[in-house]
């Protein structure tokens, strides 16, 4: 039975990507445009995923993950001109460098302070880029010389192999022997160790993982908008919306997180004739499902199976 | 033939702060022998379990797993070097199904292996058939009963193929026929050589099982033996049934005649699958002294937390004539329902004083002195540590600091959640004249709740007997004795018959 509905979503989730796939034929540059950049944050949010629902950390600076990649990616391509894609392969490896660097000593910290640190470092890299302001072009952001194409439905499409590859791989490795450990060492760390499972090894890889994807994601993020800002990839409210995304979709679902990602942004598009009121509607809405269905979208659906 | 101990502990301590939790314990355990640990609840017993697995870390002392020290190891490395725990209670994953968790226990602590190899799935359904979970191994934990998923946490313990077997409370929340199913996999342990070690605090449930029982009180060695020296040996009866009783007698008329302040009719408790209480009911007069007495899981705290409104209930309870269904935790502490509870609960990083003050933060200012004046007469240590933290207090301290803060709220009824708990008997004493000196000073009403029957019945008017999650007795203490006397305490659990989980429902989370 299990296996039937595994199967059902699987071929739910094929037929989705190939109608996605076929969406530039229907819709608007403008709207293949909002897509795009959903998702990228599909990306992210399921890197976070993966930290949060099978891991069992609170990671509240995503963005710094990936304003790493971005920046890296950025700062390669303005003062070198190498090739796009060795400006990302160099910016997810800084990521993950950099995660490295935060997750160590941060692991070792129990509760709450492992969510802190990843909190401050955040401000940490807003502010250093802020100072650094010759080599990142501060507040205003930097423009890159390169743009990976300049016709929307190349973009999208980009966007679209580039999500459909990171999810077949977190799902992936959510569903293999990795991630049940991971799960196990995120639910009950001590019953984990118990059966002789080294958590906190398998928790820093989970974190890097999640670096490495955020990185690579947040650089290619910045070739199609060709600018790295502030605003966009690092500031703490992308990080919130990135949380949001993942939580709306369905905690430990990997997938949900693309949902997600795909509702807010498209919904904060929506609504953008509202002004103001657009961002406080969109928060509005995911505020209620996180209240009424904590589990999110995938995850009720999951719910309604582990009852059966 | 082989006589070497596979687990060999030596001279092991573990102190929290100033508490000797537990002090220079060591035994052997052979390869297919069965040792069972005893003691009532804070003797250190389960802090020696979680000290072997690495849990703990220990202050001193040598573990042994085969000859190899691992004392001090993480968890994970004395896991891998053959020691396996089947926990109390299990947090499982709510995604996977039964034969998904024993596969887990099955995989390798590997990052780089992404699929299990072909064999896990196959073994993993032996040890499932093995533990009796056959039929139920691709269902989710959430649909299963309380004894499925410790079957589930003795499948895990299996398939680590461990060396060493740690088990805790093996028969907690079992009915008799469970029991009995589990009793044959811990033989089945023996069987294949494994040196298993059961944690429990009643020797009558282990006797049948263990070769060997160790008997432990607040953190020391009391006796070694089979299970019958272990039960003859006078430490031990003292530790669990308390030496002469001395009872006062107060003039009852007057207590009779008084209205019930705390009325408490037909509750039940559930927690997740096991039943905590069933069926309870039980009445407190103004100004009478209640024990509630029984063994450590019988159901005495999720009473209490009933009471006070921490847990759900069915069934009714009144206080001073009003229903408390629906209040909050907060409003019943405030209609002057107190609890002292099992834990104490001080504010550790603060001064004996601000948890006085905050205790009597409702009262007014010069009730409040006239309250700590009256409370310092009472438990004068109190008022030479006034400005220490409440941290680094002794437990007897702690203890009395608990109680005094309970009474800073001028309670109407006051609760006392096993005050006795880990305390040696000189303070025991010292706390008991306390409460003479309280009985006598003030008119309040107070339910006792303890497993030290010498300590409850010297004050009490009336006693109940919880026994799993049931009251099975009431009267008065010197009935107590004539009619309970020893059998109580030595009474092997009864179990019902129709399969109801009656067992030990105060089951804790860990």
């Amino acid at each position: 039975m299990t296996v039937l509905m595994r199967s059902r979503a699987i071929w739910v989730a094929v037929l989705l990507a190939v109608v996605a796939a076929a969406l530039p034929w229907w819709i608007s540059g403008y709207l293949l445009g909002v897509l795009t950049v959903a998702f990228y944050f599909g990306v992210f949010a399921m890197s976070w995923d993966l930290l949060f629902g099978f891991a069992g950390e609170v990671n509240f600076g995503p963005t710094f993950l990936i304003g790493l990649g971005a920046y890296t990616a950025a700062i390669i391509d303005a003062r070198w001109g190498l090739p796009i894609p060795v400006c990302v392969v160099a910016g997810g490896l800084v990521a993950l460098v950099g995660g490295l660097l935060l997750a160590v000593p941060a692991l070792r910290l129990r509760g709450p302070y492992f969510g802190l640190v990843t909190l401050v470092a955040v401000l940490l890299l807003q502010n250093a880029i802020v100072i650094f302001a010759g080599i990142t072009g501060g507040e205003i952001g930097m423009m890159v010389p390169d743009v990976m194409s300049v016709d929307a439905s190349h973009n999208y499409w980009i966007a679209l192999a580039f999500l459909v590859v990171c999810a077949i791989l977190l799902f992936g490795l959510s569903r293999s022997a990795i991630g049940l450990i991971l799960q196990a060492s995120g639910q009950d760390a001590i019953g984990a160790q118990a059966l002789g499972f080294d958590v906190t090894r398998h928790k820093l890889v989970a974190f890097c993982i999640s670096a490495l994807f955020s990185g690579v994601a947040g650089a290619m993020l910045v070739f199609y908008q060709g600018t790295a800002s502030v605003s966009t990839v690092v500031d703490l409210s992308v990080g919130v919306q990135i949380i949001i995304a993942a939580v709306l979709g369905g905690r430990r679902t990997i997938l949900g997180a693309v949902l997600g990602s795909i509702f807010l942004i498209v919904a904060g598009e929506f609504l953008r004739p509202l002004g103001q009121l657009n961002t406080f509607v969109v928060a509005a809405v995911a505020l209620a499902a996180l209240l009424f269905f904590p589990d999110g979208l995938l995850g009720n659906l999951l719910r309604v199976k582990e009852r059966s | 033939m082989n006589d070497a101990p596979l687990l060999s502990v030596r001279g092991l301590t573990k102190r929290f702060g100033g508490l000797v939790a537990v002090k220079n314990i060591g035994f052997d355990i052979r390869p297919g022998e069965i040792l069972g640990l005893i003691g009532p609840n804070g003797s250190g017993k389960s802090t020696v379990m979680k000290l072997i697995m690495g849990i703990e870390r220990p202050n001193a002392g040598s573990v042994k797993v085969d000859g190899v020290e691992m004392a001090g190891w993480a968890p994970h490395r004395i896991a891998r070097a053959g020691v396996g725990i089947v926990f109390q209670h299990s947090r499982p994953l709510h995604r996977q199904t039964v034969l998904e968790h024993i596969k887990l226990a099955l995989l390798p602590d590997s990052l780089v292996k992404l699929a299990a190899e072909p064999h896990v799935h196959q073994r993993a359904r032996e040890i499932a058939e093995r533990v009796g979970l056959a039929a139920v191994m691709h269902r989710h934990p959430a649909t299963l009963p309380f004894a499925d998923l410790r079957r589930m946490e003795m499948a895990k313990a299996i398939a680590r193929d461990p060396k060493v077997v740690l088990v805790d409370e093996p028969f907690a929340g079992l009915t008799v026929e469970e029991s009995a199913a589990f009793s044959e996999l811990i033989r089945g342990f023996r069987a294949e050589g494994r040196a298993v070690l059961l944690v429990d605090h009643n020797v009558k449930s282990l006797s049948a099982l263990a070769d060997r029982v160790l008997a432990m009180y607040l953190g020391e060695y009391v006796a070694e033996g089979t299970a019958e020296e272990v039960m003859r040996n006078e430490t031990v009866r003292r530790v669990y049934l308390g030496g002469k009783l001395e009872l006062h007698q107060r003039d009852r008329a007057a207590a009779n005649a008084k209205q019930p302040i705390l009325e408490v009719a037909d509750v039940r408790v559930l927690y997740d699958k096991a039943c905590a209480l069933d069926g309870v009911g039980l009445q407190v007069r103004e100004g009478e002294f209640v024990s509630v007495v029984g063994l450590n899981g019988a159901g005495k705290t999720t009473l209490f937390n009933a009471v006070s409104g921490l847990v759900p209930y069915k069934g009714t309870i009144r206080f001073n004539g009003q229903d408390l269904r629906g209040m909050s935790g907060a409003a019943i502490a405030r209609s002057g329902l107190v609890q002292c509870p099992e834990t104490r609960e001080l504010f550790g990083d603060m001064t004996v004083r601000e948890n006085l003050d905050l205790g009597g933060y409702h009262v007014a200012d010069s009730v409040r002195a006239q309250q700590l004046a009256w409370l310092f007469k009472l438990f004068p240590i109190l008022e030479s540590r006034q400005s220490q933290t409440a941290r680094t207090l002794s437990g007897g301290e702690q203890q009395m600091l608990a109680i005094a803060r309970a009474l800073m709220t001028q309670p109407k009824l006051l609760i006392l959640d096993e005050p006795t708990l880990g305390l040696a008997p000189v303070i025991l004493e010292q706390l008991s004249k306390a409460l003479d000196a309280l009985q006598k000073s003030t008119p309040i009403t107070v339910l006792l709740g303890e497993q030290n029957v010498r300590f409850a019945l010297p004050h009490a008017d009336r006693v109940y007997v919880l026994e799993h999650a049931r009251i099975v007795w009431e009267g008065s203490a010197p009935r107590f004795e004539q009619e309970m006397g020893r059998a109580f305490l030595e009474a092997a659990p009864p179990r019902d018959s129709n399969g109801m989980p009656t067992g030990e429902a105060g089951v804790k989370v860990r």
